[in-house]
C-alpha cells in the first residue's frame, strides 16, 4: 500500500490487530476494555480492502499489549486476525489467533436463569465448540451473538 | 459407575447406567441385603424449590439404606431468604452431611454446587437443565420392559423446558434407539440438547403430531406442557389440548407401547389410559426407590474408596 492510500498512520509503539472481518473493529476495542477514555492512541480502520478477507478491519492501539485472554476471546469474533507487536515502528511479533479450548471470566451467559447471573461467587466459563461456545454450567450455545455477551 | 457425582446423564456412558440399574434390579430382588449398609451416614436434601415425589422418593430410599436424612425446612424461611449465594449455603451443608441431593431453580446449580464441595453431589433438577436420577429410573423402567436395544422411544410435550426430557434423550444416545421427539413448534428440544444429540449421530426425529409416529414406538414418554410457558391461557389451552393422550388415542399404538410419565400429570394423560396395558407411570415412580438407593449405594462406595485410598497416601 503506498503511502498517499495510507488511512491509518503508524504506530510507535503498541499492538495492531489486522485482518479482523469488516464490521468487527468496535468488539475488538469492547474486548479489550477501551472506551477511549483510557489515554492509549487508538486508530480504526473499517471495512478497508483486503486480498485475502475482501474487507478487513484494522486496530491499532499505543502503549497497549494484550492478554491471553483477551487474545482467546478475539479468536472468537475475530478468528483470521494477526496481531502484530510494534516496537519503535517495527514489528518485532506477529502472531495468529489460535481459538482457545475454553474461555474464563470473560464472556456472561445469555440465559438468564443461569446460576452464573444469579449473584453467585462464580467466574463464567465456556468451552469452544464447532461454531461458537458453550457455557459450561448450564449448557447455552452463543453462536453468532458472543460479542453482545463479552462482559469487560 | 466411577464417578464422584451425578449433575447431567451426558457424563453417563453405557457401563456407568448399567452398572446402577444391574445394582437397582439387585436391591429391588432383595432389599434386605442392603438394609443398613450405610448407617451412621447423613444425606443432605437441599430442595430450593417444592418437590413431593423427588424429595420423598430420595428420602425413603436414603432411610432403607440406614441413611439419616436432613433438610433445610422452608426455602422461604431459611438463610437463602435472607440472600445466601448457593456457593456458601453448600459449603456450610457439606460439614453437616456425606451427600447433597441438590434441587435448585436454576440451570447449572448442581455444578456449581459440585465445584464447592468435596462430598457427592445428586442434581435432582436444576432449573430447565437436567434431572439425571430421574432418567435412571425411566431407563430401569424401560430396561425392565423392553430392554434398551432396538428401541424406538417418543418423547412428548415440553421439550424446551423438560429437565427430564432433556436428561432421557442425552442417556438414550447410548443405546441403540431411534428418538422420535413431539410438541409444538416454540416447544422444540433447546439447541443444546440439539447439539449433542447431533454431535453422538443419534437418530432423532422432530415432530409436530403425534400420530405421525405412534405406530412405531415401543415407549411413549409424556411430559406436562405448562401454563406459565404461554402468554395468553388460550393459545395454551389450544396447544397442550393437542397433546393430550387418552385411551381412544392409543387405539393406533402397538400392543406393547408403554406409556410412561415422570409425574405429576394434570390432564395430558386421561385417566382412562390407567386402565389399559399401556400404563407404566406409576410403576416408573416406584422405581425411584430401588434405583435411588442403587445410585446412593454407588456414590457413597466411591467417597468411601477415595477416603480410603486418601488415608493411603496420607502413611
Amino acid at each position: 500500500m503506498s503511502d498517499h492510500e495510507l488511512r491509518v498512520s503508524k504506530i510507535r509503539d503498541g499492538t495492531v490487530i489486522d485482518h479482523v472481518e469488516g464490521g468487527q473493529a468496535l468488539n475488538v476495542l469492547a474486548i479489550l476494555g477501551i472506551d477511549g477514555a483510557e489515554g492509549f492512541g487508538v486508530s480504526v480502520g473499517m471495512n478497508v480492502p483486503s486480498d485475502r478477507l475482501g474487507r478487513k478491519d484494522i486496530v491499532k492501539v499505543e502503549d497497549r499489549e494484550l492478554s491471553q485472554s483477551e487474545v482467546d476471546v478475539l479468536s472468537l469474533i475475530a478468528p483470521e486476525a494477526s496481531i502484530n507487536i510494534i516496537r519503535e515502528f517495527e514489528v518485532v511479533e506477529k502472531n495468529r489467533v489460535t481459538r482457545p479450548d475454553s474461555v474464563t471470566g470473560v464472556l456472561s451467559c445469555p440465559n438468564r436463569n443461569c446460576i452464573t447471573n444469579a449473584n453467585e461467587p462464580v467466574e463464567t466459563r465456556f468451552d469452544v465448540v464447532a461454531d461458537g461456545v458453550r457455557c459450561d454450567y448450564c449448557s447455552t450455545i452463543l453462536r453468532t451473538d458472543i460479542a453482545e455477551h463479552i462482559d469487560v | 459407575m466411577r464417578q464422584d457425582h451425578l449433575i447431567t446423564a451426558t457424563q453417563l456412558s453405557r457401563d456407568d447406567i448399567e452398572a446402577v440399574l444391574d445394582r437397582a434390579k439387585a436391591v429391588a430382588d432383595d432389599p434386605t441385603a442392603y438394609a443398613d449398609r450405610h448407617a451412621g451416614t447423613v444425606l443432605a436434601l437441599c430442595f430450593f424449590e417444592p418437590s413431593t415425589r423427588t424429595r420423598m422418593s430420595f428420602d425413603s430410599a436414603a432411610k432403607r439404606l440406614g441413611i439419616d436424612t436432613i433438610d433445610m425446612g422452608d426455602v422461604a424461611s431459611s438463610s437463602v431468604s435472607k440472600g445466601e449465594s448457593l456457593s456458601d449455603t453448600v459449603r456450610v451443608i457439606e460439614g453437616y452431611a456425606d451427600a447433597l441431593v441438590l434441587r435448585h431453580p436454576s440451570e447449572g446449580a448442581a455444578t456449581l454446587a459440585a465445584e464447592n464441595v468435596s462430598v457427592p453431589v445428586v442434581n435432582a433438577g436444576d432449573g430447565a437443565g437436567q434431572h439425571p436420577s430421574q432418567t435412571l429410573l425411566d431407563l430401569h423402567t424401560i430396561r425392565e420392559n423392553h430392554g434398551l436395544d432396538d428401541l424406538t422411544v417418543g418423547i412428548m410435550g415440553d421439550l424446551k423446558y423438560g429437565r427430564t426430557v432433556h436428561s432421557l434423550a442425552a442417556a438414550l444416545t447410548n443405546f441403540d434407539v431411534n428418538q422420535h421427539f413431539i410438541s409444538p413448534e416454540s416447544l422444540r428440544l433447546p439447541r443444546s440438547v440439539r447439539f449433542d444429540l447431533h454431535e453422538t449421530g443419534a437418530q432423532v426425529r422432530e415432530h409436530t403430531e403425534l400420530e405421525e409416529v405412534l405406530g412405531e414406538l415401543d415407549v411413549l414418554y409424556v411430559t406436562r406442557i405448562q401454563k406459565e410457558r404461554f402468554p395468553d391461557e388460550n393459545e395454551y389451552h389450544r396447544v397442550a389440548g393437542e397433546y393430550q393422550i387418552d385411551a381412544e388415542t392409543l387405539a393406533e399404538a402397538s400392543d406393547d407401547l408403554s406409556v410412561m410419565h415422570p409425574l405429576p400429570r394434570v390432564d395430558e394423560i386421561a385417566p382412562d389410559v390407567d386402565n389399559t396395558e399401556h400404563a407404566r407411570y406409576f410403576e416408573q415412580a416406584h422405581n425411584g426407590i430401588p434405583v435411588r438407593m442403587a445410585l446412593l449405594d454407588t456414590l457413597l462406595e466411591n467417597a468411601d474408596t477415595e477416603a480410603a485410598e486418601g488415608m493411603e497416601v496420607d502413611r
